[in-house]
């Protein structure tokens, strides 16, 4: 862009090309128009909502129960964030190791066919990992260790949601690795150091706000998970810490509402849009974190 | 640098050959247990729901009875939203890439517009529904109707389509547009004529990767009010219709084998639509190769 381009602006005058980049600039323009929309879509049903059920009430309650007009968001955040931190605790580890593996250990041939294939992953629709958790994940991987465990429950909903972020995570993090220049690599191996120790000695810590960006991307797509959780985790509201049992999140809700229809202007339909502001907020909060956090700590080789 | 180098080489060498081996090994088992599970995933889907694909499955209506349902107001309905999302995000999209990518001059606006750009990629789908809901169905008054599905998803690929356009024009060499307009055409004549042929593999590529996100989402055209049960396919734009996901989730929710069953068909289906638009996006990038 900045490559010296001629000034063009002499004396003909040219409306075709100031209508063009004036339709052009409208197109760009209109991204800004959805984000008011999202903004003004959400928080007008929100605020309307908060006018009938106090902030403190929501935000601190631990019963949502919205029949007897009980709207405790703690016990929706609950299993939104169990479910989160069991995909975490799965999909982080493995995807990281895999990264390793992809940007270190394997042969460049073997890693154009696993990288594109684990990318396959990251396609699928997540109703279908909804429909993975109940027909493969509980009856056949669960039900074989805890044979009792109910069909909806929250650790085939985290089994499930770790799959659909484990090639985001591994696919950034190797993006990561790869860009650690190679001398720091030969550096370590001239000094006599193992290919392990290089990975995690020299390549990790090089590539540490990636991999950290990575993760936070992670968490953030399995806050906003929808199909999976609501399939595979129910719609039983509680503070469950049996894996076994099921939960709701805060998105299951929203959907088990909309596909109910509510009517306008009701307290349940207000309530969705406040828990769509919750989560627009905390998607937001991640996503910042996560740009400022490379910002911070990329090095520039 | 004596310390660095006493942690780097370190003096257990014991530990260090079976070490390397193990750690290898881990790491690559790490990697297979992404493809495993793809694998159980396929095989699951195909054991249970090859059987359910033949003529009626996909020519037949929703039914209560399972040996009758079939898939085929869905299937329409997924076919009229990927042409209607095209028609309406692709030239948006497009068009916010160029002016981005070739117009914008660098100051606080296009900054701002960039940073949003960025964002809204990451908005959660189901606030996308949320929109809809809020914006279409209601304000705007187009209630349960394919508009309303269909612009609701459009404005989700928008973002995934101009990050991907804009990738696809920077990637044309700046050599192009100053030669074009040290012989005199204008900007946009440059672009026109020069810069947009040779960037549409990449345009095209990422659009239809995108969109084959956008047809496979299901909580966005949920929550903007699809339906599940839909007796006729949409001819109209202000039509009720259902798309494939809706079909499925609602198979999915059912405890009944053979509603799972049904189910596994409409994902095979679904997969399917959804492969051959990945195979047309690779066919593309292979034809119109982009080796300068």
């Amino acid at each position: 862009m900045a490559v010296a381009s001629p000034d063009l602006k002499s004396g003909r005058k040219r409306p075709v090309e100031r209508a063009v980049k004036g339709a052009l600039f409208a197109c760009a323009a209109l991204s800004v128009l959805v984000t008011a929309g999202i903004i003004y879509s959400l928080f007008a049903d929100t605020i309307s909502f908060f006018k009938e059920v106090s902030v403190v009430d929501y935000l601190t309650g631990t019963t949502w129960s919205p029949q007897s007009r009980s709207f405790g968001v703690l016990e929706l955040v609950f299993g939104t964030m169990i479910i989160t931190v069991g995909a975490m605790l799965i999909a982080g580890p493995l995807g990281i190791a895999a990264a390793i593996y992809l940007s270190e250990y394997a042969p460049a041939k073997v890693r154009s066919v696993i990288k594109p294939t684990l990318e396959v992953l990251a396609g699928i629709p997540t109703v279908v990992f909804g429909y993975f958790a109940l027909n493969f994940i509980t009856p056949n991987l669960l039900r074989s260790i805890v044979p009792g465990c109910g069909i909806f429950n929250w650790a085939s909903a985290s089994i499930v949601v770790a799959l659909f972020i484990l090639p985001v995570v591994a696919s950034l993090s190797e993006d990561a690795m790869r860009a650690v220049p190679r001398s720091l690599r030969d550096g370590a191996y001239g000094l006599g150091a193992s290919k392990l120790r290089v990975s995690l000695r020299i390549v990790l810590p090089a590539a540490l706000s990636g991999l950290v960006a990575s993760l936070i991307l992670g968490i953030s797509r399995a806050v906003g998970e929808t199909m999976a959780v609501t399939i595979a985790a129910g719609a039983t509201p509680q503070i469950a810490l049996n894996p076994c049992e099921s939960v709701q999140t805060m998105t299951a809700y929203i959907v088990q509402v909309a596909g109910g229809e509510a009517s306008a202007g009701s307290l349940q339909y207000g309530s969705i849009f406040a828990l769509g502001s919750t989560l627009f907020l905390i998607t937001l909060a991640l996503n910042h974190a996560s740009i400022r956090f490379v910002k911070r700590f990329r090095q520039v080789y | 640098m004596a310390i660095a180098s006493r942690t780097i080489i370190g003096k257990r060498k014991r530990w260090s050959v079976l070490g390397e081996r193990a750690a290898s090994v881990v790491f690559l088992g790490a990697t297979l247990v992404g493809l495993v599970a793809l694998a159980a995933l396929l095989y699951t889907v195909v054991a249970q729901g090859a059987g359910e694909i033949d003529g009626p499955f996909i020519r037949n209506f929703a039914s209560r009875i399972p040996a009758r349902a079939g898939i085929w107001p869905p299937l329409i309905g997924t076919l009229w939203l990927m042409v209607l999302v095209t028609i309406a995000a692709f030239p948006l999209g497009v068009g916010a890439a160029i002016y981005l990518e070739e117009f914008a001059p660098r100051n606080r606006l296009t900054a701002a517009i960039e940073t949003n750009i960025a964002n809204l990629a990451a908005v959660p789908s189901i606030i996308y529904g949320l929109l809809g809901l809020a914006v279409f169905y209601r304000a705007l008054g187009m209630g349960r109707s394919l508009l309303t599905g269909a612009l609701t998803l459009s404005l989700l690929v928008l973002p995934v389509i101009i990050i991907a356009s804009r990738e696809a024009l920077r990637a044309i060499p700046q050599a192009i547009r100053s030669g074009a307009m040290a012989l005199g055409a204008t900007r946009w004549e440059a672009i026109y004529k020069l810069v947009l042929p040779a960037a549409v593999p990449g345009i095209m590529t990422g659009t239809i990767l995108g969109l084959s996100r956008a047809i496979g989402e299901t909580a966005p055209l949920l929550v903007a009010g699809a339906a599940a049960f839909v007796a006729f396919t949409p001819d109209n734009l202000l039509d009720a219709y259902s798309a494939l996901p809706i079909q499925i989730f609602d198979w999915v929710r059912r405890p009944q084998a053979e509603f799972q069953s049904l189910a596994a068909g409409a994902i095979l289906v679904l997969l399917a639509v959804l492969l051959s638009m990945n195979a047309i996006a690779i066919v593309v990038r292979n034809r119109y190769g982009r080796d300068r």
